[in-house]
């Protein structure tokens, strides 16, 4: 059993890794409530932690880098506007082109202005984020003897960058805007039904604009907090899909702010839990049982259904049921109730899996906003 | 549409597009102080000069068809299968259980077992977002990005707790049986006499079975009724719906035979080159495989010709890296940028050569 220190910790890591993600998927919320489909959020993400890394380091300065960051990622948003607003290309293969176009010119132009393989230097204390230590709380080494509640003062509320807590405001606050302003109403309704703003009088492609470039602004603090918060500079592929699992959060928060707080909570549990545990043992005949029964409810699902839903969900059901055969099998000379080790890759796939569980609309469907990804034509 | 003729729609845009990406990435390698004329020197000097350079470029050009190919079956349904990664990884996976648990007396039918094994697998990785897209609406684009991610978990676990023999610190699978082993290039050359040809380079055959699934989809998509249902349904869903195609059908035809094809990549990759399951075989050739059907318009014939292009590219990059300051990562850059010009600014690209010929048209009345 692991003690309330241990937990406190994971939620702490979990708080740390769910800001970037919970920054970034309320900017793909804000560009797709507006019809805008976001692949290139990752891009994005990646362009803003090295540029605020590279200005951090240059200029010594946190809050330059984290201008300037913010400036990249709105730079890209402004590319996004232009090809899928304004010129009405595909939207997808826009997003596809900036996540490249982040990839590669980062690493080039950090290779040419540091020669480090495509770092940037450390950053120095004035080029991070410092964490924002609350009024009496303490340090790390006297933890241990601390009480449960200064514990949970110290370790999990205090002590981590502005940022973080910049995040958390973000979310009442998209809220806000989204729901209770005028400017929301209307760019939810430009994501719904583009035609019925545009005969209101109001301008379909300014709204689009705007959305993406608040979307850059939020991808802008999310990539500065990767790369001089949560670490102390930027490396080659930092991003390390987290812009991927920001729109798995997006689909699993089903397009709401708070929806969204909760998604990526859930998702930066499982990294902080995959980053504190090497192992996760569970016992043998716990897994087991639990894989048959999803195989069960699989079954019993398809037993009505047409011969594609058998064969694909049939076998998936089939497919689960082998995995847990191989689970008793593995015990068998040991005994049932002896533990299995889980690997940690399947801790890191969940997210992903829970997403296409949801996106598959067994468990809460998951409707996106009616005009995403089709460009608006005025007159068609 | 029509405003211009078919041939400039076909090679003028295209061209133009390649164009203005060689010109932006020309101008940031000037940025980076190098000279962008004696780095496209180079680049021709390390690949087309050498016959190595050329056994390197096949080998990423074969790559590039098998996941060119399958990107461009699923635009004619239009589908964005942009999970080509994940499906080329698990048909990795279908690799090296073929090779690694039979006994194949002799290459030829280890690499039709081989090509099986891929194809099946990929085709079932695909097969799942298939199913979501076509029973349950869930957008492919998002499920397909979801199972790249899901597949590398898998290839992770079966390489490193399933395949990776006891006691080894690599992550990878025992090497395959020597009887799996694909004739290189090199291996052709020495039989034919040239013993100092493509020293060391991966091309090998499968480099001709990706050009035989370049005729075969051709065949397939313009000669085959499944083709014409393939691009009735994508040209316009609610007609061919009219017409009797079965949209659920053809999506699930459409994907699997595209993750069929990114599957097969690994034969060139994993049996061909590496010869034992590693981690990273893919190098993102999943996505490269977007720009490369996107470059060639989703024709066969275009996109051997991409193919061969980011061949020429990735093999060229490799010799930048090594003798300039400019990293391999360029090579990326020119990817977005042809992905941006041909994809996404196609109308930006098109616009002035429309207007060029609608002047002309204007002149002959």
């Amino acid at each position: 059993m692991i003690d309330f220190l241990t937990l406190i910790q994971v939620l702490d890591g979990t708080l740390r890794l769910a800001t970037p993600l919970l920054l970034v998927c309320l900017a793909g919320l804000f560009s797709e409530r507006a019809g805008i489909f976001d692949i290139g959020l990752e891009g994005k993400l990646l362009a803003a932690a090295f540029v605020s890394a590279a200005f951090a380091a240059i200029t010594g300065s946190v809050w330059l880098g984290l201008l300037a960051g913010i400036l990249a990622s709105i730079l890209l948003s402004l590319l996004h506007g232009l090809a899928s607003i304004t010129l009405r290309g595909d939207q997808i293969i826009s997003g596809v082109a900036i996540n490249f176009l982040a990839a590669g010119l980062t690493v080039v132009i950090a290779q040419d202005l540091f020669g480090q393989g495509g770092r940037t230097p450390p950053l120095k204390s004035g080029g991070r984020f410092e964490p924002l230590n609350f009024p009496w709380s303490i340090s790390s080494k006297e933890m241990s003897d601390a009480g449960p509640l200064m514990q949970l003062y110290s370790e999990l509320l205090s002590g981590h960058s502005l940022l973080v807590y910049l995040a958390l405001l973000t979310v009442p606050l998209s809220w806000f805007v989204l729901y209770k302003t005028r400017f929301g109403l209307r760019l939810r309704a430009v994501g719904e039904n583009p035609a019925a703003v545009d005969t209101a009088g109001i301008s379909v492609v300014g709204l689009r604009y705007g959305a993406v470039v608040i979307g850059g602004i939020l991808c802008g603090i999310a990539g500065a907090y990767i790369a001089t918060s949560l670490q102390a500079n930027f490396t080659k592929d930092m991003s390390a899909g987290r812009g991927f699992i920001a729109l798995a959060a997006l689909i699993f928060a089903k397009w709401r702010p708070w929806y969204a707080l909760g998604a990526c909570l859930l998702f930066g549990f499982f990294f902080a839990v995959d980053n504190r545990f090497q192992n996760i043992l569970m016992p043998a005949w716990a897994l087991s049982s639990f894989l048959i029964f999803i195989s069960l409810v699989l079954l019993s699902y398809v037993w009505k259904k047409d011969y594609l839903d058998k064969v694909v969900l049939g076998g998936l059901a089939l497919g689960i049921a082998i995995i847990s055969l191989m689970v008793i099998s593995s015990v068998w000379t040991s005994g049932i109730s002896s533990q299995v080790k889980i690997p940690v890759v399947f801790i890191q796939s969940l997210p992903y899996v829970l997403t296409v569980v949801v996106l598959a609309g067994f468990v809460g469907r998951a409707i996106p906003p009616k005009a995403g990804g089709q460009p608006y034509i005025k007159e068609r | 549409m029509d405003i211009m003729p078919k041939w400039v729609d076909i090679i003028v845009v295209p061209l133009f597009s390649l164009f203005l990406a060689a010109f932006l990435a020309a101008l940031l390698i000037l940025a980076i102080g190098e000279s962008p004329v004696a780095a496209l020197n180079l680049m021709i000097e390390g690949t087309l000069l050498r016959s190595a350079g050329w056994g390197y470029m096949l080998y990423y050009t074969t790559n590039f068809i098998f996941t060119g190919l399958a990107v461009s079956v699923a635009f004619h349904a239009a589908l964005f299968n942009i999970g080509g990664e994940g499906q080329a990884m698990i048909g990795g996976l279908g690799v090296a259980l073929v090779c690694l648990f039979i006994p194949w007396p002799h290459w030829t039918l280890a690499i039709i077992g081989a090509s099986i094994g891929a194809a099946l697998f990929g085709m079932i990785w695909a097969g799942l977002p298939a199913y979501l897209q076509a029973k349950r609406g869930s957008h492919i684009v998002i499920t397909t990005i979801m199972f790249n991610f899901i597949a590398a978990g898998v290839l992770i676990f079966f390489v490193v707790d399933v395949l990776k023999p006891t006691g080894s610190m690599d992550p990878a699978s025992e090497n395959f049986p020597a009887s799996t082993h694909l004739p290189t290039f090199q291996d052709i050359a020495s039989l034919m006499g040239f013993e100092k040809a493509f020293r060391s380079a991966p091309a090998n055959v499968s480099f001709f079975i990706a050009l035989f699934a370049c005729v075969a989809i051709w065949y397939l998509i313009w000669r085959s009724p499944l083709g014409y249902e393939i691009r009735a349904l994508g040209k316009s869903g609610a007609a061919a719906r009219y017409a009797g195609v079965r949209p659920v059908k053809i999506i699930m035809i459409a994907m699997m035979i595209s993750g069929a094809l990114c599957g097969m990549m690994a034969i060139n990759t994993t049996q061909g080159e590496s010869e034992r399951l590693i981690l990273n075989f893919t190098e993102g050739a999943g996505f490269i495989g977007i720009a490369v059907a996107l470059m060639g318009r989703s024709h066969p014939a275009g996109v051997f010709l991409a193919a061969l292009l980011f061949g020429f590219l990735y093999q060229g990059g490799a010799e930048l890296a090594l003798w300039t300051k400019i990293p391999r990562e360029m090579i990326v850059v020119i990817q977005a940028l042809v992905i941006l010009f041909t994809g996404a600014l196609s109308m930006m690209v098109r616009a002035p050569l429309e207007r060029f010929f609608m002047s002309i048209k204007r002149a002959d009345v």
